[in-house]
Formats: structure tokens, sequence, C-alpha cells
């Protein structure tokens, strides 16, 4: 494969989408796929051929605003509709070209002008089992200028220069960590792809597996250019079936086309990737767990240093980034790393997505750049809480994050503002809570998932978060004791001092970030033994005498 | 290498000690007679940094640090011993007693249980968390040994031994979380597992959560002090 090879592929598709009139995008996504959307895209088909109208129906990923669903979106005339069934199929091609079927178009302006479309660039306009589609939106344009006219320590400085940090909740500077396992001493080196989302509420990284699989995979080969590596690995979970089968898909086809391989472009680099399936475990999103993982051992964290940069996979040089972040990868080369430094704000760039979920009018995907205030993206983009509810908290960063209030939400996104208020950017599961949220019972969900997840190897985090569990159930049940929160607090700095990766370190975050913004929630449910939410059951307790007994 | 650029220096509880280059921070505070609390280390095994009882505070850095694991830096400023640290140590070994079923005064290894003496060492008067009391087994399958699973800390001391020193690998971890739990080959019954009956995790276990039939009471102290020596002959041969 070539350039002109490549052009060659894009004009062909553009030729043969010229021969149609009409463009009719249907969000195949999983939120829209279990509404109905397969049957809607038959019908749709169907429609067309009967109407005599030259119609392309095309399946895409996630168009975003998935509480609409299922979505379909008419090209040229970019027409939104939502919740189409299968019967308005008929209306919907016989609208084509003039007369839009105004009961089911939607207006979606504020949700999607405020939005910076770079990861997402392609969602809902590729096919993405169709490698052409695309090629034919400049893919695989990045990997082929990089192999011909790059040198790896010239990606890297491009990545550098654009400030990109990982997305997968850390934040560490990508250019640096590319720099690092460059310059790692060993001849065999690898890049592995964290597919392991496991955040409840967050389903970014499925969303761009799905939807433009090829998009990680270009990201990872040329990050295996940068750093002198030929195997890669995808490491995704196995409860993301779609995502597995789209990119053993794209995979192949890659293979096929010869962006895969052996002798890339004709030129003496080698790469090839190979998918692991996780069994869903939470702490297989560590980077050491997920090595242990891929190597086939028990998915446990090792201490670091040694960093896998030096000592990863097989004790070899390892480049662990996540789906987010090699998605972005394709575009900066594109564009230049100036391009996307100037986007966001000022120690966080380009743009970041989000899933908004829980108590929002337009639950679903976004992305938006670095530095929108939290506010814009509840209000604006989500349309705000619905049902005449008052908002109350917003929780990033999933069970590692933190709670966020009211007053703080003028700040402007970015990791180190997060991190300040005592959450943290994470994956990018964005949960809205509304006043029939109760603050306890949300620290005490969180609390839960973490102790099922802990992986039981370090004592604070297997014993701590069980502990933390049983006290904030007492709490929750109105049998709680000041002491018990006390006993909580106390709890929450061992853990997180002293346990030993990530998942422990930040398991206390939201009973942390809770107890900082609602404690008179907590003291309520001590004292008064009341939910001012209702969702509490308080036991059945006589006196207070007896509580304290 | 020149002999000198291996040394580092650097200071361990206001007491400046020299090292090699590549030692742990663990080895060095005890070649210097320093105590550092441990649990999940033994000397002759591999580290796995899991008890968090060893760790340190680093000046210059908020993040504690396990000595077991972490090496030495040159002009590293190490304390072992500060209030901050002392009170975590009291809270993990609270969390541990309060896992399980750890009552000391029927446990053979009562007296010479490393749980029971760091509990004394670090001050450890009351365990102010509700006790957990899981509903746990014992296996006494073997015909040597027994296994007491309200008695288990999950060092992986014992896995670490079967599988690195005597080379069988029978003990391994099955589970997640608290629900985790030591297991003979597939989690079948120790006594019709591949177990050579050497011995040697009866002798590493720290509690008396794997102990000899033999032993009656409290008469069980342990030997662990064979796993260097037996690491030194074999590597002479």
């Amino acid at each position: 494969m070539t350039i002109e090879e490549l052009e060659q592929i894009a004009k062909n598709v553009q030729q043969e989408n010229a021969k149609y009139d009409f463009e009719v995008n249907v969000c195949m996504d999983l939120a829209c796929a279990s509404q109905g959307a397969g049957a809607l895209k038959d019908a749709l088909e169907k429609a067309a051929e009967a109407a005599g109208k030259k119609v392309l129906v095309r399946r895409t990923g996630c168009m975003g605003p998935c509480s609409h669903g299922p979505l379909v979106r008419v090209d040229p005339e970019a027409t939104l509709y939502h919740h189409v069934k299968a019967e308005n199929a008929p209306s919907i091609v016989y609208g084509l070209g003039g007369s839009p079927v105004p009961e089911l178009q939607c207006d979606l302006n504020d949700h999607f002008d405020k939005q910076v479309r770079v990861v997402l660039e392609n969602a809902g306009l590729i096919d993405p089992e169709k490698v052409d589609d695309y090629i034919a939106h400049d893919g695989y344009k990045a990997l082929l200028t990089v192999l011909t006219e790059m040198t790896p320590n010239g990606v890297v400085h491009r990545i550098t220069e654009s400030g990109l940090r990982g997305r997968g909740g850390g934040g560490y500077p990508t250019g640096l960590k590319w720099g690092t396992v460059a310059k790692a001493k060993g001849d065999v080196k690898y890049v592995v792809c964290n597919g392991d989302e496991g955040d409840p509420g967050a389903f970014m990284d499925r969303s761009v597996m799905e939807g433009d699989p090829h998009r990680v995979i270009e990201g990872m080969a040329i990050a295996a250019y940068a750093v002198g590596a030929s195997k890669g690995f995808i490491y995704v979970r196995a409860e993301y079936p779609v995502a597995v089968s789209r990119l053993t898909t794209a995979l192949r086809e890659a293979r096929r086309h010869g962006l895969l391989g052996n002798n890339i472009c004709n030129t003496p680099f080698n790469f090839d990737v190979e998918i692991r399936l996780g069994a869903g475990a939470f702490v297989c999103g560590e980077e050491t767990a997920l090595i242990a993982s891929i190597e086939g051992k028990r998915g446990t964290p090792k201490p670091r240093p040694p960093y896998p940069a030096s000592s990863g996979l097989w004790g070899k040089p390892t480049l662990i980034n996540n789906v987010e972040t090699y998605a972005n990868i394709a575009p900066i080369v594109r564009n230049g790393g100036k391009w996307f430094h100037d986007m966001g704000s000022e120690r966080s760039k380009g743009t970041k997505v989000f899933a908004l979920t829980g108590k929002i009018a337009n639950t679903g995907l976004v992305e938006v750049p670095m530095g929108i205030k939290l506010r814009e993206i509840i209000e604006d983009i989500g349309g705000g809480v619905p049902g005449g509810h008052k908002f109350k908290a917003v929780q990033t960063g999933g069970p590692s994050g933190g709670c966020i209030p009211e007053e703080m939400l003028d700040v402007g996104v970015s990791y180190d503002a997060l991190v300040k208020m005592g959450s943290i950017m994470g994956s990018g599961g964005m949960i809205v809570m509304d006043d029939t949220s109760c603050m306890v019972n949300v620290a005490r969900f969180f609390i839960e998932f973490c102790m099922t997840e802990s992986c039981g190897k370090c004592i604070p985090c297997r014993a701590g978060t069980a502990q933390m569990f049983t006290l904030l159930t007492r709490i929750c049940n109105g049998t709680g004791t000041i002491d018990d929160l006390a006993l909580l607090e106390d709890l929450c700095v061992t853990v997180k001092e002293t346990s030993l990766c990530g998942l422990g370190q930040t398991a206390p975050n939201p009973v942390l970030s809770t107890l900082k913004y609602f404690r008179n929630e907590y003291i309520e449910h001590i004292l008064d033994k009341h939910c001012r939410a209702g969702v509490c059951q308080m036991a059945a307790v006589e006196s207070k005498n007896e509580v304290m007994a | 290498m020149s002999q000198e650029t291996d040394v580092k220096t650097l200071v361990i509880d206001e007491q400046e000690v020299s090292a090699r280059a590549g030692q742990t921070i663990l080895e060095v505070a005890r070649e210097n007679d320093i105590n550092i609390p441990t649990l999940c280390h033994l000397e002759g095994l591999g580290d796995v940094g899991a008890c968090r009882l060893c760790l340190v505070e680093i000046k210059g850095s908020n993040k504690l640090l396990p000595a077991c694991v972490a090496t030495v830096q040159e002009g590293m400023e190490v304390s072992t011993n500060t209030e901050r640290l002392q009170k975590h140590r009291r809270t993990i070994l609270e969390l541990l007693f309060a896992e399980r079923n750890h009552v000391c005064s029927v446990c053979v290894s009562n007296g010479h249980c490393e749980l029971q003496t760091l509990g004394q060492e670090q001050g450890l008067t009351h365990v102010r968390l509700p006790y957990r009391n899981p509903d746990l087994f014992v296996d006494a399958s073997h015909e040597r040994f027994t296994l007491d699973h309200n008695r288990c800390i999950l060092c992986t001391r014992c896995v670490r031994v079967c599988s690195e020193i005597e080379g069988a690998h029978i003990w391994d971890v099955m589970g997640r979380g608290t629900n985790s739990l030591i297991i003979s080959d597939l989690h079948q019954e120790w006594g019709t597992s591949a177990c050579t009956r050497c011995g040697k995790c009866v002798q590493v276990c720290p509690t008396g959560a794997l102990f000899d039939k033999s032993k009656i009471g409290s008469d069980h102290p342990k030997y662990p002090e064979f796993l260097p020596y037996l690491n030194l002959m074999r590597e002479a041969q």
C-alpha cells in the first residue's frame, strides 16, 4: 500500500457515493441497536427501493446523544431524526430532498454547537466495518506519511509538541512516555492498547472501538514506529463483544490492505496486532495488572518501579496507552502538534470525550475542548436536569473520582482543576445526580464497587474497602454513629496513602469528596436518622440510646 | 564498572549509611540494625510488596515507598518510624485482625505468631473496626498438615515458596478482594493435591494458618530461617 493507492481508494469511495442522491446514516451503536436500529435500517433500505430513490443507507457508529435513539441523519441536508422506529422508514424516504418529517426531527444545536470533534470526527459518518470508508476520511494517511517522511524521533517530538496527556485517567504526558520507551534498551518492544474500560457509566472507549476501530489501530501503528516495536496487543474486555468483532474485522481488513504485517508501505517497518480478552476485572485496567493478564497470569498489580516503559510485557519495554489516547494520534500527525496544542486549557490540551449519564436530558457521548466549564457541559450540551428536579452533584472519573457540587460548576475542566476539587478526570465518565440522589448512598455504591473489584493483593485495599463499606452501610441504614464517621475518615487516609495500586489509592475519593461537600447529609443520617433524598431505608430503631449501645 | 560508582550513600533515620546500588531500602536498613516491620517479605523469597507494613517516608516526596522493593538512591533521606507510618501500620494490622477469625488464645501459633508479635511491637491495644467474622473452613485432608483459612492473612508466602523454592506450585490464590482464598491445585482438597509433602509452606507461614498435625496446643514454633541457607547451598552447587 502506498499513498497513491490510498488516494485511489478514497477516490473510488467518493465516486461510489456520488452515485447516490442521498445518504441515510443509521446509528447502530449499542443504545440505538437495542431499540431496533437494525430493523430500522432494513426498513429504510426496503422503503428506498420501493420509492425508487437512489439512497445509500449506511450503518454507523455512535452519533452521540444516545437518549434520543435510534438516531438517523440524512445527508446532504444534515437532518437529524430521533426516536425513529421501523414504521417511520417510508415517511423518511418520502421526505428525502425537500420535506423532512417534522414530528421526528430533533433540534440539538446546543448539544452539538459547543462540541469539538477530534476523536469522534468519524462517528456517524463511516461504516465501522469498511476500511475503505475510513480511508475516504483521511484514514491511514497519517501512518503512511509517518513511515515515508518522518523519523521515529520526529514522531515523538510531534506528540510531545501537541501536549497530549494520557486519556486513561492518570494524565501522564504521552510524548514523554513514548520518548522513554523509544530510548529504552531492548531489541523487542511492545505497544499495548488499554481497552479495559470498567468504570460504571463510562462507554467512550467502547464507542471508539466499535465506531471507528481503524483509528485505534492506526494510532498504535504510529506509536509502534515511534518507539521501535513490531508487535501490539489490544486488551479488550470480553463484555464488549461488538467491539471485539469490529476490531477483529478491522485487523483483518488492515492486513488485507497491507497496512499491517511485514514491510508496510514498502518500508522496513513490520507491525501486527493481537487482541487479548479481559475477563472483566476492573483492576486489569491498571497497567501492571493488565500486563500480567496479557501474559496469562492472575491480574494483580505489581509495585512500580520498574515501570512498564523499561520492563513490561515479558520483561520487555512496553508502551501502554488508552484507546482514546491512540485515537488522538492520527489527527495530531495529520494536522501538526501545534493545531492540537492550540485547543484546550493551559496544561490540558486538546479535547476530551465524556460519557454523560445519570439525571440529564441528553445522555450520551460528548467531545468537548479542555477548559470548558462543567456548567456548559451539563446545562447546554447535556440539556440540564429533566423533570423539574434540582441539580445536586456531578460525579467524574468513575469509582476513583469524586462528586462535584453545584458551586464548583464554573470551573474549567482540566486534569489539574478536577484533582483540586477532589475528583479526577479518569477515563471520562460523568454521572449527573439530582436531589433524588443520596450522597451517602452514592459513596456507598462506589465503595461497594471498589470492594468487589479489589484484587485482594494488598491489605489496605482488600480489607479497608470492605470495612469502609460496612461503616457506610451502617450510616445508610441509620445505625451509624459519629464514631463510625471518624473511623471512616481515618480509614480513607490509610487506604489512600498505603494501597499498592491506583485502584486502592483512589478508592476513598468518592467518600472524601462527599464528606467534603455534603457532610451535613452524613450528619443527618447519623443524628436525625433522616435521608433527605428519601433513598436510604432507616432500620427501625426505638431510641437513640439503643443505637449507641 | 568500578567499585566506587556502585556505592550509594543515604540517610536512614538520621543515620548515614552506605549501600550497594540495586539493594533495597529494607536490606540496607537491616544491615544497619534499623528495624522496619514486614509481613509478606521473607528472606529467600521474591518480594510482592503486598502487606504495606514496610512503607517508609522519603524526604521530598509525599508518596510512601515499600522498603522491601524500593531500591536505594544516592542522597535519599528515609524515615522508617514516623508518627504517620506508625498510625498506618496500626490501622493495617487492625484491618488484618478484623478481617478473618484470629483468636490468639486457641491458636497453635500463640506466642510465636508474626502477626501477634507485630501487633505487640506496634502498640496495638485494641481493634476499633467491626470484626467481619467470615464463614471459612479448615482443610485437614492432608496426612501431615492442616490449612485453617480463618487464620490466613493472604501474604502468599506459601504460594511463593511452593513455586519458587520447591517448584511444585500447588498453592495459588482464588477469588478477588476479601473473598480471596489460598487454594491447592485447582481448588481441591490439600490431601488429594500434587503436594510433595515437603512442609516448606508450613515453616514460612507467619500465622497459624498452616500447621503441623503432630504438634499439640501452642507448641508450634516455625523456622523459616532455613530458606536463605537453602538458597545459599543451592547457589554453591
